[in-house]
């Protein structure tokens, strides 16, 4: 785990990251699924914390509404682990608000298939 | 859809971007899979209402995308591993279709995709059928409920459904529709015709 470059990029905030981040293991992958939808929480709510420039430039993409994880890492060009593990971050901070899908049940899922039917139906008639 | 380049600042998002009533939505996703070069982006960006977006998965990539940030290096060596779109099917849900090629070397993505997805739409080129066998497999080692979604090129002669459920070793339930990615009440046809099906399994 000591190859030169790592080294070499240990300085920068987004390795710092993944580095303090990595010892407490990945973050929990239903909280922070490819759908999860997150947004930025109200300023009142967040802990005092020094933020890399990276959970800075994510925090402020979160800022103007929900996106999902996957939207987040699809906009910012970054790879899903590394915007996982900085969203994990800001969300311990209680900087984030996060809103995991609903868990798989039988009846959930027709609740939401009719839905989606409907709404497709509606759209594209 | 106007196109415009994704913002890798993030500075330029626009309303539009972001989630219609995200404090109350409920995400929910279905998997758009099949070969290479079967029409899955197509697909997507024909019913998706915001510009298509893609993304890779592995943290190898982490140098390089810090390369990336820094403007050290212009040029990182990404693999696209999954492209996406959203499609807000009313006020309280909003769905994400994944698209990915079969292939396992992508494993961590294929367990993030198939994870808590309603179904899986399986885009097949009828002149190319071998190709989609390692897709099907796939889907079905991860369970998932899934319908066949024929992509029609020009040019190409219509093949019986028949043998084509037999070259693909269907079961008999299993929804078989011809669609053309490139239009979207055709693709959204296709993802009815699948959401239907899914329907009737869970009742
Ligand atoms: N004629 C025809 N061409 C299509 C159709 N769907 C996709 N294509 C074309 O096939 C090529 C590959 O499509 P793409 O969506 O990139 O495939 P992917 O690799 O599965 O994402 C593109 O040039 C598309 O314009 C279709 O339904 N009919
Ligand atoms: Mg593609």
């Amino acid at each position: 785990m000591t190859a030169p470059e790592e080294f070499e990029l240990a300085s920068d905030g987004l390795v710092r990251a993944y580095v303090i981040t990595k010892g407490r293991g990945l973050p929990d992958e239903q909280q922070l699924s490819l759908i999860t939808l997150v947004t930025a929480a109200p300023d009142e709510d967040r802990r005092p914390q020094q933020l890399s420039p990276e959970e800075q430039r994510l925090l402020d993409i979160c800022s103007a509404g929900y996106l999902s994880v996957a939207e987040i890492a699809g906009h910012t060009k970054l790879p899903l682990g590394v915007v996982r593990i900085v969203l994990a971050g800001l969300t311990e901070g209680g900087h984030l608000i996060t809103r995991a899908p609903v868990p798989r049940a039988r009846d959930a899922d027709r609740r939401l298939l009719e839905e989606v039917l409907h709404g497709l139906q509606t759209k594209f008639g | 859809m106007v196109f415009r380049p994704s913002s890798a600042d993030g500075q330029s998002l626009d309303k539009q971007d972001y989630v219609q009533g995200g404090a109350t939505q409920t995400a929910v996703k279905i998997l758009v899979v099949g070969h290479f070069a079967v029409g899955k982006t197509t697909f997507i960006g024909s019913i998706s209402e915001i510009e298509p977006l893609s993304t890779e998965e592995t943290m190898t990539r982490a140098a390089a995308a810090v390369d990336d940030l820094k403007g050290v290096r212009g040029k990182t060596t990404t693999t696209v591993a999954m492209d996406f779109g959203r499609l807000t099917v009313s006020e309280r849900v909003v769905l994400y279709l994944f698209g990915t090629p079969g292939q396992l070397r992508f494993v961590q993505m294929w367990e993030d995709m198939a994870r808590g997805a309603l179904g899986a739409l399986i885009l097949v080129d009828p002149e190319r059928l071998a190709d989609s066998f390692a897709v099907i497999d796939l889907i079905e080692q991860y369970g998932l409920d899934y319908a066949i979604a024929v992509n029609h090129f020009d040019g190409n002669p219509q093949r019986a459904e028949a043998s084509l459920r037999e070259a693909l070793d269907l079961l008999d339930d299993t929804p078989v529709v011809t669609c053309d990615a490139r239009d979207e009440k055709s693709s959204a046809a296709a993802l009815t015709t699948l959401v239907r099906y899914l329907l009737d399994r869970a009742s």
